[in-house]
């Protein structure tokens, strides 16, 4: 992408996803209250939060694989209802990684990132192989392309599933605890690979416990705690100066 | 590398009493001797009851007249017809119905299945009452109830049931004729005429069986088949083709709609044209019989009413569980990419579930096929009934004809397993690699 483009993305709209008044409910559980979120574009958000706080649900509202009562979800412009069109449009333009991976096991690494780019945006296969090299160039396992994905690592799937992604060439990347399925030892070149995506201008909202790398590439960081945004502001306060009993506690569970 | 092989490394010696190798070759040894001396034990008794019983042995019996009737062949058949001949009557008839069972069941089952997962309540709890009532009925009962509750009570040749849309018309006209006021009566006199316009119904039943239409082929007729295999001939290219422009341009094609277009375009236009060489006879209603269409005993429809419906329960469970064994995971991580929910399925979730799916299905298709002897209770002229009842009774050949009967059902099991198995490895070669 030239840089003239890039910039066009950037000024088109400066909001990238805009969240008012979210509420939704489980049978009678109330898991997101009056939820207000805006995030702007090359912004990086990181939700931190105790499990069961409702994170993960907010970030799933942004491309609506969960849907919601009250409230309403702008991405890019275009607001979310129970529109099928607009929530395609949506999804087109924002990419997913999820806890599991989730990649497609009967299909080989290649084809699981020119999957979306062939059946969605009508990309000669060539075009969507070349693009899917690149991104597997960039994540840095173009040598696994032929494989399936259970013949590779944790850490290397969920490096694909971030390429998978990318193959749509997303302008919002949602990330739903990328980590927490990875040993220890694999979580450092999945966390780099976010890095990688964050330097080069990404936009991205982030569920992670990694506080780590909220602190290195974070614009904001955002404590929520049973459905609400308690604290939200950035990494150096956050961490440094958190103003809520709550957010002090959790940190003090958290780093040790 | 040296010249000389690695050598094997010693093993430390174990007393042959507490050695597991040794062991083994003991027991296989002595399971063998085991069935050696029974297999010896049988063909001695055999022997003897064969030799006191005065029964004759070989296959001579195939050429002999059989001297019974069958009331179904799709083969030239009668009672002075030999043995060998009633064999091969037997058989088709026990491939026809499995071959129909299979295809209904499996339409059936798919249809039943899917609609168990449906998000509609009323739909997903009519499928499921459906699967629980069916399934926990034994299948000899339920072939009875088509055949004594279902079929025997319809009324005879002169007062069959017209099964199609015209009937339905009819019953429409005759309520609104039945309600007596003015507009009504308009109406029934409008809906008459529409029942009329559409002409006698095509398929009748009556307690003589199923009359439903028969194919004619006149001259010309192999034009029309050329025709039709020129249709699938093309859409096969056109298939490759739509391949190719979706790999060059990433444009997709209509491929479903372009197909139906050819394999049915095609034919269509050389029956037009030829003036339909090829077509169905309608069965009408002349005197006491019917003239014209093709009459399946009522033998023959329950079985494979039963067949279909009864094995139909059990392939919509395996379907299910095949869908519900793709994690939703799969389908949130192919929507999250902005496929439509048709390619969803298509991509992600049915290529996983057939996978799922294909060896307990082949497990179905097994049990309907040796199911279908029990069409010996209502007296279709299976193999089993024919051969393995009529014939045994008669000839008193139990020996030859039990394992002729074994090999036929064998067969055709192991020709379905390995059809099915062809299949399975096709669709599993994926992520084995």
């Amino acid at each position: 992408m030239t840089p003239q483009q890039q910039e066009l993305r950037q000024t088109r709209n400066p909001v990238a996803v805009d969240i008012v008044g979210l509420n939704k409910w489980y049978g009678s559980f109330h898991v997101l209250r009056d939820v207000d979120l805006r995030i702007a574009r090359g912004e990086r958000i990181v939700i931190a939060g105790p499990s069961g706080s409702g994170k993960s649900t907010l970030l799933r509202c942004i491309n609506r694989l969960e849907d919601w009562q009250e409230g309403s979800v702008v991405v890019d412009g275009v607001e979310l209802t129970d529109d099928l069109k607009k929530i395609e449009d949506v999804r087109r333009e924002v990419g997913m990684v999820f806890q599991q991976f989730n990649l497609f096991p009967h299909l080989t690494v290649m084809q699981n990132c020119t999957l979306a780019p062939i059946w969605v945006r009508h990309m000669p296969r060539k075009a969507a192989e070349d693009l899917a090299r690149h991104y597997l160039e960039r994540v840095q396992i173009p040598e696994q392309a032929g494989k399936y994905p259970s013949q590779l690592s944790g850490g290397q799937q969920q490096r694909v599933a971030i390429a998978r992604a990318l193959c749509m060439q997303p302008k919002i990347m949602l990330f739903d605890e990328p980590t927490s399925a990875l040993d220890p030892e694999m979580i450092k070149e999945v966390l780099d690979t976010m890095v990688m995506l964050a330097e080069d201008g990404m936009t991205m909202a982030v569920v992670t416990h990694e506080m780590g790398f909220a602190r290195q590439v974070a614009n904001r960081v955002a404590l929520m705690d049973a459905g609400q945004i308690i604290e939200m502001s950035e990494p150096a306060r956050f961490f440094e100066n958190p103003q809520h009993e709550r957010t002090k506690l959790f940190l003090s569970q958290i780093l040790r | 590398m040296s010249d000389t092989a690695p050598r094997a490394p010693k093993r430390p010696r174990v007393d042959p009493l507490y050695d597991p190798r040794v062991r083994a070759a003991v027991y296989q040894v002595l399971l063998l001797l085991l069935l050696l001396w029974l297999g010896y034990q049988v063909a001695v008794n055999v022997r003897a009851n064969l030799v006191a019983q005065n029964i004759a042995t070989g296959f001579g019996f195939f050429g002999i007249t059989a001297g019974f009737g069958i009331n179904q062949s799709l083969i030239p058949y009668q009672e002075a017809d030999t043995y060998g001949r009633a064999f091969v009557v037997g058989l088709l008839n026990t491939l026809l119905v499995s071959a129909i069972g299979i295809v209904f069941a499996t339409i059936l089952g798919f249809i039943i299945g899917i609609a168990r997962l449906s998000p509609n309540w009323l739909v997903a709890r009519i499928a499921g009452g459906y699967v629980e009532l069916i399934r926990n009925l034994p299948l000899l009962f339920q072939i009875m109830f088509w055949y004594v509750a279902v079929l025997s009570p319809l009324p005879a040749v002169r007062q069959s049931i017209g099964i199609g849309f015209q009937p339905l018309v009819q019953r429409l006209a005759d309520g609104l004729a039945w309600l007596n006021f003015d507009l009504a009566k308009a109406a029934a006199g409008l809906v008459q005429r529409f029942a009329v316009w559409i002409g006698p119904p095509e398929v009748f039943l009556n307690n003589r069986g199923l009359i439903v239409p028969e194919p004619y082929f006149h001259s010309g007729a192999g034009i029309v088949c050329a025709a039709l295999l020129a249709g699938i001939v093309a859409t096969i290219a056109m298939r490759i083709w739509a391949r190719r422009r979706l790999d060059a341009t990433g444009q997709t094609f209509p491929v479903f709609w372009a197909s139906i277009g050819l394999v049915v375009g095609l034919p269509l236009a050389a029956l037009v044209v030829l003036g339909f060489p090829v077509g169905l006879v309608q069965p009408e209603l002349r005197g006491f019989n019917f003239v014209g269409g093709i009459r399946l005993i009522p033998e023959f429809v329950a079985l494979v009413l039963a067949l279909t419906t009864y094995t139909a329960a059990f392939i919509a469970e395996v379907v299910r569980a095949g869908i519900l064994s793709v994690s939703r995971g799969q389908t949130e991580a192919a929507a999250a990419l902005g496929l439509p929910r048709k390619r969803v399925l298509n991509l992600v979730v049915v290529p996983q579930a057939m996978r799922v799916i294909t060896p307990p299905l082949t497990n179905q298709y097994l049990n309907l096929t040796k199911n279908s002897t029990l069409a010996a209770a209502i007296g279709y002229p299976d193999l089993f009934s024919v051969f393995a009842g009529s014939t045994l009774n008669i000839t008193g050949q139990a020996i030859e004809i039990i394992a002729i009967t074994m090999a036929v059902y064998l067969t055709i099991s192991l020709v379905t397993s390995l059809l099915m198995g062809w299949y399975n490895a096709r669709i599993q070669l994926a992520e084995r690699a």
